[in-house]
């Protein structure tokens, strides 16, 4: 297995654009596998919410669009296959979804379902359990127990390598760490063994640096405002060699940048200890990475040092933690900021008169150095134009409810060049508490399950 | 020796996000000579200063030397992160663009060197 391995990424996040995987596939025919991720760390509990009500539901649906585009392609002779973690909690639901319109238009495939991820019941059976114990503040999950909403272990790449070598074209999982849905196919192409580490920390890396979709072709790029075409911005491909070196690029015609510099902004983004990198597959050093331009937006990448991951998973746990609105109003003027802040106090004010006095409040006077906290000294802006922001958070829904109704008064009791109240009463949202914690490996056993889709 | 003031950008460029509660922030210089510079210089010290304002309960450096990069985490940053913060900015998406607009004071003889 010589050839060169060309692994996209078409979907960053869930609600990135629907059109990628297509566009990449229409622009590059010879892709081998585009990769979607779909879940960030809070996402299952959004899917959750979404399960309670349906019991069908809780999986990206969006995917299922993403589907239904590649479906001419299949049928015209495309081998382009598909590995995702778009399943969620319900990666067997999506399946079905997916079989249902494959079948309808007459696309015969193997799709794989791979699930084991949800450890909820475990974490509840042994909640004692010093792993599960917040990774931040070492609290024990027995604290929020009773509010648990999702727990999911970030999952390797082994049974998505297992399911793509059994032959299957669309492999759909729950959680499994983001850059293992790039490991895989080099896993199932170049039959690399699970401890070549070094190879898998090279395939780890590829796989972080397109698992953010097009933050690597000049998204959120510090030169962005420079680069070309970027309402055509091209979607990430690693073109991946047998010995672990790779070069990451984008289709030719497509707009943006691969750099030295958009790479190594990607390598760095949302990293800890950049000599302990861990993945389920390998702990990954990037301190010997090297990083070459051996073209027009085509950066070699290798030096990655791999060595055994460790005997845990992350696991990403979510719990309800009551609700949160947030109201906005623009205030146009002299001494806006003066006049926002004083407006924000106002509404906070009436809500304690009122008798609902909330347990966490922020008020936020956007444009005048608020975004971020006023970490920059401000004084010498004097905007004459600015946007309050005001969000509240308690756990008794009733609070919210009041706040919710306390910020249209503003637009004929507050400040002169008060404006843009457009948007109706804020909407009140469940807050989701984050709890990150580990969980020992032997006891997340993955469950491959296959559906042939036939005609 | 004579210096000048000028703003980090002029030498580095940036990415930041979140990791739970906490945001990273990456650092990476134009040229060698401005890593070597920023190794000396971008101190855990300054960084935690110029953050005081969000009140860093620590943070912590890591080097890429092979990428000319420093890593910083601002430890307890993001008001509980993710959805439980009631930011904006609850991810810290916004703190590699402050960051780079930093008052740093370098060697004169050295600018060409360093900036891009």
């Amino acid at each position: 297995m010589s050839k060169v391995l060309k692994i996209a990424n078409a979907q960053a996040f869930w609600g990135d654009s629907l059109t990628a995987a297509a566009s990449l596939i229409h622009q590059q025919p010879d892709i081998d596998y585009i990769t979607l991720d779909f879940l960030a760390e809070v996402s299952l509990s959004i899917m959750a919410a979404q399960k309670v009500k349906d019991s069908s539901a809780g999986y990206a649906q969006d995917f299922v669009e993403v589907v239904k585009s590649l479906i001419p392609y299949w049928l015209s002779g495309s081998k382009v296959r598909i590995v995702t973690n778009a399943g969620g909690l319900n990666p067997q639901a999506c399946a079905q979804a997916c079989a249902e319109i494959l079948r309808q238009a007459g696309c015969s495939l193997l799709i794989a379902v791979i699930a084991g991820d949800n450890v909820l019941d475990i974490i509840k059976a042994e909640p004692e359990t010093s792993t599960f114990n917040n990774l931040e503040t070492q609290v024990p999950i027995s604290e929020v127990l009773s509010k648990l909403l999702t727990a999911n272990a970030y999952m390797g790449a082994k049974p998505l390598a297992e399911a793509l070598k059994k032959g299957a074209a669309i492999v759909i999982t729950g959680r499994v760490a983001d850059p293992s849905l790039t490991v895989a196919p080099c896993v199932a192409h170049f039959d690399w063994a699970l401890t070549d580490y070094d190879r898998l920390a090279q395939a780890t890396i590829a796989g972080h640096l397109i698992e953010c979709g097009t933050q690597v072709t000049g998204g959120i790029s510090d030169d962005w405002l420079n680069l070309p075409n970027l309402a055509q911005i091209g979607f990430p491909i690693i073109e991946m060699s047998s010995d672990g070196s790779f070069i990451i690029t984008k289709p030719s015609e497509s707009g943006g940048r691969v750099s030295v510099e958009t790479v190594k902004e990607q390598l760095l983004y949302e990293i800890g200890d950049p000599q302990r990198y861990l993945s389920p597959d390998a702990t990954v050093s990037f301190l010997s990475l090297k990083l070459e331009e051996t073209g027009s937006n085509r950066i070699k990448v290798v030096g990655a040092l791999g060595s055994a991951p460790p005997s845990t998973l992350k696991v990403s746990a979510t719990y309800h933690e009551g609700f949160k609105a947030e109201g906005m109003l623009a205030i146009v003027g002299r001494n806006v900021q003066i006049k926002a802040r004083r407006c924000g106090e106002i509404i906070l004010e009436r809500l304690t008169k009122a008798g609902f006095v909330p347990e966490r409040s922020l008020i936020e006077c956007l444009g005048c150095g608020d975004i971020t906290q006023g970490v920059l000294a401000n004084s010498h802006l004097q905007p004459f134009e600015c946007i309050l922001r005001i969000c509240v958070a308690d756990r008794r829904r009733e609070v919210l409810e009041h706040f919710s109704r306390e910020i249209a008064p503003m637009v004929t009791s507050g400040p002169p060049g008060t404006t843009g109240y457009t948007s109706g009463r804020p909407h009140i949202r469940p807050v989701l508490g984050y709890w990150p914690c580990l969980i020992d490996a032997s006891l997340v056993k993955p469950i491959i399950e296959y559906i042939k889709v036939s005609q | 020796m004579i210096t000048e003031t000028i703003h980090l950008r002029k030498i580095a460029y940036a990415r930041s996000g979140d990791k739970g509660s906490n945001s990273n922030i990456g650092v990476i210089a134009y040229t060698a000579e401005g890593y070597a510079f920023l190794e000396e210089y971008l101190t855990t010290e300054k960084v935690a200063g110029f953050f005081s304002s969000l009140e860093p309960k620590n943070v912590i450096r890591y080097e890429l030397p092979n990428l000319w990069a420093l890593n910083f985490i601002l430890i307890g940053v993001l008001d509980g992160g993710g959805t439980r913060s009631l930011r904006l900015d609850a991810q810290g998406k916004a703190f590699g663009q402050i960051l780079l607009e930093m008052s740093i004071i370098i060697p004169e003889e050295k600018m060409s060197l360093m900036s891009r």
